[in-house]
């Protein structure tokens, strides 16, 4: 996917004159340092990431990390000390005034935290906030206004207005005024931290749900971990200003590679991130014959015909018994397959006793199985075994 | 041990004697400028409201009263109304009444816009807020001699003080109600790339009116006690009657004119006390607020007292 998104550098020190904290941080000052020093506060110290196009990118961090403050320095909110800002390779920082506004008009919105809608419009008129200040004829935002708020299932809702809603729902109005404008850069700064967590957990399916019909790039705070492997393709980690980790969900998890972020690691439910690909064991070959290939292990296999699609499933006494006699027993015993893609939840759900999970590709062709001990392994966070990933 | 009269005496009231002298001899055109709309707009008003025929003054008051205050209040303007013209006052009264409409319409074509200014500059709010310390804790006696060397004595002077004395509060919660606007809602005007105009208009501005509103309140009580006190440079109302009643001692005259400026107070204070009190999720709108005016209906008053959260600012 080609890169949307680019940050270069970026550093932001609050205060009237940040050369001298700048020089501290090029040297190797931490946030700590400067402030002792200086007292001027680091917002960002050397932050560099790339944002793919029609992916969310995850910003994790805990309070005062800076998470915020990269958010803010992208649509310069807050105004980067140094650095590059690239969008489509356009250098955002040397915009003037009116052409940030165009930008931001028009390529870039934002969702907030506390939904920062309004309060004395109704919720069409928040909707139709930005095309507004664009300038668009009333009769046309208001058709784009009511859309999208069909669309975020608020179709009703519209002249109501914000303090009438429940808390998801005005995030809902917030979501549908940032993609009424058309922008296909998102920035959202921690827009569910503000929601019981059962809504949380609806809008974060509700995010998924839009992305996957506007497909748009989306950079997404959060110091919400769970959250970030929910939603993310990518994750960066930051800390004290600077991002500490950064990668997909799967590889910062199996791969921390400082404790700070394996502290978020260890809580995490291992069972919905990681796929039966990230665990199976490629199949071993026990037996050919007329019948066809026989794979799998103590625990039990599979029959596979030639194209290595499975006809049937063998228990593990079967197949202690194909060991012994080295025949194929006539019984065509039923088996158990998922997807690469299935969660280990899922596929621990399909384990049977006696058995080997089979996993098969898209065309069927099994690729490889997974017994119980990998399944436990990974949860409990050993040692993979037979992890290719 | 030193005295304090042995000091050398600085010729401070003499410099500041020659200094405003020079002033009204030189500037006397500009004064004159300033003097000029105010007398139009004044006599404007005080014709107006001395024209209405007094059941319709009532009816009118009261109506307003309602609308934005509900029955209590109109029901206490119309009593009170009544009274005042009972008290034999009415024409004075109105007269008072003219002092203060004209001061509110001057002093929100310019308080508002230097509160605005001021909103949006540290560096002006920064020269503006002392001065604006100096004039409200300067008595309100004092400013009636610049105004007298000025522009002269009467009606107009008198207001030309009423309305300097009275624009303080509403630059300020001007000032205030601005700055009050929650950071995040203007983020969000920015980050949808509004200009300042956009910003001020479609945010500011409608979320600082509840507070502007208190301001105007204030500006109203301010202006009536002024408009009392101006009675000294000769400026007509009940300010007059008070002064009349002072000069000849005769306090059944002063009472009189004492009791018609409480209940004219207490009217003012209570309908634009009503008008200011925010209602959560109400639309702000000026224009909402003149619709509020003439749709009305009691709404509940959700406590944000603006004067209190002046003093935390402050603090």
């Amino acid at each position: 996917m080609s890169e949307r998104l680019r940050i270069e550098n970026l550093y932001k020190v609050f205060g009237k004159y940040p050369s001298d904290a700048l020089r501290m941080l090029r040297d190797g000052g931490t946030k700590d340092f400067v402030f002792a020093k200086l007292g001027q506060v680091v917002g960002l110290n050397d932050v560099s990431l790339t944002v793919p196009g029609g992916v969310m990118y995850m910003v994790m961090g805990l309070s005062g990390s800076g998470k915020s403050t990269l958010a803010r320095c992208i649509n310069r909110l807050n105004e980067p000390s140094a650095g590059r800002v690239l969008l489509d390779g356009e250098a955002v920082l040397a915009l003037d005034e009116k052409a940030l506004r165009e930008v931001r008009r028009t390529r870039m919105s934002m969702v907030f935290q506390h939904f920062a809608l309004l309060p004395n419009k109704r919720v069409i008129d928040n909707v139709e906030f930005g095309l507004k200040l664009r300038g668009i004829p009333p009769a046309q935002r208001r058709r784009r206004a009511e859309e999208l708020l069909s669309l975020v299932g608020l179709g009703r809702w519209g002249h109501h207005m914000p303090h009438e809603l429940s808390g998801g729902m005005r995030q809902r109005v917030g979501l549908a005024r940032a993609l009424a404008t058309d922008a296909d850069i998102l920035i959202m700064d921690e827009p569910f931290s503000g929601l019981d967590p059962l809504i949380r957990t609806e809008m974060q399916d509700e995010l998924l749900r839009l992305q996957r019909t506007f497909n748009k790039t989306i950079l997404f705070i959060t110091h919400d971990f769970q959250e970030a492997l929910k939603l993310g393709s990518r994750i960066a980690i930051m800390s004290e200003g600077r991002i500490v980790r950064e990668g997909t969900p799967q590889s910062i998890v199996l791969e921390p590679g400082s404790d700070y972020v394996a502290a978020f690691t260890r809580e995490i439910d291992r069972g919905r991130l990681f796929d039966a690909r990230s665990v199976m064991k490629a199949p071993a070959v026990l037996w050919r014959g007329p019948a066809g290939t026989v794979v799998g292990g103590d625990g039990g296999g599979f029959l596979l015909d030639a194209c290595e699609r499975v006809v049937a499933g063998l228990a593990g006494r079967e197949i202690s018994l194909l060991r012994e006699t080295g025949e194929l027993s006539a019984r065509r015993g039923s088996y158990v397959c998922v997807p690469e893609a299935a969660k280990l939840v899922e596929v621990a759900r399909s384990y049977r006793a006696d058995h080997t999970v089979g996993v098969i590709d898209d065309a069927g062709r099994l690729v490889g199985v997974i017994g119980a001990e990998q399944i436990l392994a990974r949860i409990a966070h050993l040692p993979a075994s037979g992890a290719k990933s | 041990m030193i005295r304090a009269d042995d000091l050398a005496i600085f010729p401070i009231e003499q410099w500041i004697q020659e200094g405003v002298r020079w002033l009204a001899l030189n500037l006397r055109p500009l004064f004159q400028a300033i003097k000029s709309p105010i007398e139009a707009l004044l006599g404007l008003s005080d014709w107006v409201l001395q024209s209405i025929p007094f059941p319709a003054m009532v009816l009118i008051v009261g109506l307003v009263a309602w609308r934005s205050a509900g029955v209590g209040v109109a029901a206490f303007s119309v009593v009170s109304q009544i009274v005042i013209a009972m008290l034999g006052v009415w024409a004075e009264a109105m007269t008072t009444l003219s002092l203060i409409v004209t001061a509110i319409v001057f002093c929100a074509v310019i308080g508002i816009p230097i509160g605005i200014l001021c909103a949006r500059s540290d560096r002006t709010w920064n020269i503006v807020r002392p001065i604006l310390d100096i004039m409200q804790a300067t008595p309100t006696l004092v400013y009636l001699v610049p105004v007298v060397m000025l522009f002269g004595v009467g009606s107009v002077p008198g207001e030309v003080a009423v309305v300097t004395a009275a624009a303080p509060p509403l630059i300020r919660f001007t000032n205030l109600g601005i700055r009050m606007v929650e950071h995040e809602i203007v983020e969000a005007g920015l980050a949808f790339g509004a200009d300042p105009r956009q910003l001020l208009w479609e945010i500011q501005l409608p979320l600082a009116i509840p507070t502007i509103l208190g301001g105007l309140n204030q500006t109203v009580l301010t202006a009536m006690v002024m408009s009392v006190v101006v009675a000294m440079i000769g400026a007509e109302g009940l300010g007059l009657v008070v002064l009349q009643g002072l000069g000849r001692l005769d306090v059944g005259r002063a009472a009189v004119g004492g009791i018609a400026i409480v209940l004219l107070a207490m009217m003012l204070d209570r309908i634009t006390q009503k008008l200011a009190e925010p209602q959560r999720g109400q639309r702000t709108a000026l224009v909402q607020v003149l619709m509020r005016l003439m749709r009305g209906g009691r709404r509940e008053a959700i406590a944000a007292q603006t004067e209190a959260e002046e003093n935390r600012q402050a603090a």
